[in-house]
């Protein structure tokens, strides 16, 4: 009788059960980096907006406070994007013929807003609240960034649970004093361990049980 | 000589032969494997096909809309979080019990009545496993994300939840899937040849011959078969005890008065054993006939599993008398209004004792020869005991949530239509799993009944080989040839039994 199969097919066989683990074990080390690669979280990625609005120049340059556009970070869940009447504050006198702002301009008259892309998107089923945060010492640049060196800005960390746990696990490594909240330039080495734990029992932060607690975040 | 005679007829009592009629190792392959290799597909096959099919697409209609819509379209709802997705997974993976302790338990335990009953005992309980994950996977509501309850470095920066019963069902139920998966595989691999080696048609040859793995039945081949097989039973037979254990933790971990009970573990495991063995009874008590296989699944086979089912049963009722003693002596108010409820008072009663029916008294018929013995009263209280074992689940799981600690939380439990589409189209689906299965691959496991033949009894230091007791009862001889294509040539490797493969098999 014929023989079904080649001598070699034993081999292929064999070989196959290694190359079956090596793939198997090679599809499982790419998920996991592609799920954190830029192309999923949107970190690092540039947004261009209908303004070419540069926060490098407004806030790097010119110094001026996050507050000024972002009103309500100490007081609601949101930031808050500034109304077009913020912008026209000042380009109502300066560079009030760019062409450059020339969108701004038309939303000005007819009393439309800009309609921003939104960087930081994060999902409904996850509770965020700026003020909080503000509150309890972190200060804008550890989650943002260096807001102040973006032309266009990005995102500057993969905002995956993951990313929010480290904080919420070691508050300790993460927080300022009131101060410096809204120092860009702030260096986290600023502050010895002993003043870091210090910090944290003067912001009354709770216990890591709370608030990696599930419904501290999923509500 | 008389008293030889009579020696052997006490014999014969005692342990039955486990295959009828006159058979060789030719004929048993001839009679296994022509089932899927020659002969004409019997017109009964595709009309149970047919029907199955149907029903399972039922349970495609109610996946997808199920998916699309949401878990909503259940009829559990806050205070009976749990429904019909809980009993049904229970009761699915009940049945999957009979089939893991018939190839693993019984192996151990040299129970030679498991071999013509173990590969399909085996194939019903991978398809029974099928059928029960989808329910909870389902019931997550996304089911596309079920792979978070595996502990992988996932994004999220957490582990799930090890201390919840539900995670140890997850692992429970896989392990177990894969473990029975493997083992049912590994025990088709000799037969898949000789399958491969029979097959006239080309694309089986090459199916057959893909999945017999390059099989030749050589000493080698035989030796390391045996000790997987071997280490496959023992990996299977804690999972036995273990897997249904686990699935009471679901409930007994939790504090609810009805679920909360130390009881719950080796009742549960009986009451799986108890309901997998209705099942296999179910099944292959037509197929024997439909397929004339009486020979290897004889009558002794069907008394003898009537008798597991007594036992099991009776250890189940155990459990009942247990669960209703512990609510009164307990002295805890709750656990006395729980059963209090569930027995007489609340409006589930008849549930109940519709259970105690099916599942108590039902099988007391056991008890009698008459009964025991006769094919159509096994199969009548197995499809019984399948009724009763899911109504146990219902009453555990809906009459203990229906009254919550809170009265004004207290509702009534009814299952929508797609619960009831959902719970059929997985019956659908497993008997179109079970008419494949019968279809393509061999029903009964062809070499390992070929070594209950009274001709695979090979006697050390004298001759034996006919009397099928040889007193060592150790001298099995699995090796013959599987692989031969022709009944002369398995009788020529019979008369040289000394062949060096058999050395393998001295205990």
């Amino acid at each position: 009788m014929a023989q079904v199969f080649h001598r070699a097919a034993n081999n292929v066989a064999k070989i196959s059960i290694v190359v079956a683990v090596v793939l198997a074990a090679a599809a499982g080390f790419v998920y996991t980096q592609l799920a954190r690669s830029s192309y999923l979280t949107g970190q690092h990625v540039e947004k261009q907006q209908p303004v070419q609005f540069s926060h490098k120049h407004h806030s790097g340059d010119d110094g001026i406070d996050c507050r000024y556009c972002h009103t309500a970070v100490e007081t609601s869940y949101s930031a808050g994007i500034p109304p077009t009447q913020t912008c026209m504050n000042c380009h109502s006198q300066i560079w009030s013929d760019s062409p450059y702002l020339e969108p701004v301009r038309a939303s000005w008259r007819e009393n439309k807003p800009i309609e921003w892309e939104r960087v930081h998107d994060l999902p409904e089923y996850a509770y965020f609240n700026h003020s909080i945060h503000i509150a309890k010492g972190v200060g804008c640049s550890t989650c943002h960034g260096q807001i102040d060196n973006m032309p266009a800005v990005w995102q500057e960390h993969t905002l995956q649970m993951e990313w929010c746990l480290q904080c919420h696990r070691e508050p300790e490594k993460f927080i300022r004093p009131q101060s410096e909240i809204y120092n860009i330039q702030w260096n986290d080495s600023e502050l010895s361990d002993e003043q870091r734990l210090q910090l944290k029992a003067d912001y009354k932060i709770r216990s890591q049980e709370m608030l990696t607690s599930c419904s501290t975040c999923h509500r | 000589m008389q008293n030889a005679e009579e020696l052997r007829a006490i014999r014969q009592r005692l342990q039955p032969p486990m295959v009828e009629g006159e058979h060789t190792f030719g004929s048993v392959s001839d009679k296994i494997g022509d089932l899927t290799l020659k002969k004409k597909t019997p017109f009964h096959w595709f009309i149970g096909l047919g029907i199955s099919f149907l029903i399972a697409q039922l349970l495609l209609f109610t996946v997808v809309y199920l998916v699309v819509t949401g878990i909503g379209i259940w009829g559990n709802n806050q205070p009976i979080g749990w429904a019909f997705d809980i009993i049904n997974f229970v009761w699915w993976i009940g049945i999957g019990h009979a089939g893991t302790l018939i190839s693993a338990i019984l192996l151990l335990l040299n129970q030679k009545w498991r071999t013509s009953i173990n590969r399909f005992a085996e194939a019903m309980t991978l398809f029974a496993v099928a059928c029960a994950g989808l329910f909870p996977l389902l019931h997550t509501g996304r089911p596309w994300l079920a792979y978070w309850l595996f502990p992988y470095p996932n994004t999220m920066g957490m582990w799930p939840q090890f201390r919840s019963p539900l995670m140890w069902d997850v692992f429970a139920v896989s392990t177990y899937a894969t473990v029975s998966a493997l083992f049912w595989y590994v025990g088709l691999i000799p037969d898949l040849a000789t399958l491969r080696d029979r097959a006239k048609n080309k694309y089986f040859k090459v199916v057959y011959g893909l999945l017999a793995m390059g099989w030749r039945g050589s000493a080698r081949h035989w030796h390391r078969y045996e000790i997987a097989y071997l280490l496959l039973a023992g990996l299977s037979t804690p999972l036995v005890l273990s897997v249904h254990s686990i699935v009471s933790f679901d409930f007994s971990v939790a504090q609810l008065p009805g679920w909360h009970a130390t009881i719950f573990p080796p009742y549960f495991v009986a009451g799986a054993i108890f309901a997998g063995f209705a099942m296999v009874l179910i099944l292959c008590i037509p197929l024997r006939k439909w397929y004339g296989m009486e020979d290897f699944i004889t009558h002794t086979h069907l008394v003898l599993m009537g008798k597991v089912m007594l036992a099991t049963g009776l250890i189940v009722v155990y459990g009942y008398a247990m669960e209703a003693f512990f609510g009164w002596y307990s002295a805890n108010e709750y656990e006395y209004f729980m059963i209090k409820n569930r027995i007489w008072a609340g409006p589930y009663w008849w549930f109940y004792w519709l259970l105690i029916l099916c599942n108590g008294l039902s099988i007391q018929l056991l008890w009698f020869k008459r009964f025991r013995e006769s094919t159509f009263w096994l199969f009548v209280i197995s499809i019984i005991v399948s009724i009763g074992m899911w109504l146990e689940r219902f009453v555990i799981i809906v009459t203990s949530l229906h009254r919550d600690f809170l009265p004004s939380s207290w509702s009534m439990y009814s299952p929508t239509i797609f619960d009831i589409t959902m719970f059929a189209g997985t019956i659908g689906f497993f008997f179109t799993l079970i008419y494949l299965f019968v279809r393509f691959l061999p029903i009964i496991s062809i070499f390992e009944v070929r070594t209950l033949l009274p001709d695979a009894q090979v006697a050390h230091g004298h001759h034996g080989a006919h009397d099928g007791d040889d007193v060592h009862g150790e001298s099995q001889n699995f090796t013959e040839g599987v692989n031969e294509s022709t009944d002369r040539e398995s009788k020529r490797e019979l008369e040289t039994p000394t062949d060096d493969r058999g050395k393998y098999h001295g205990k």
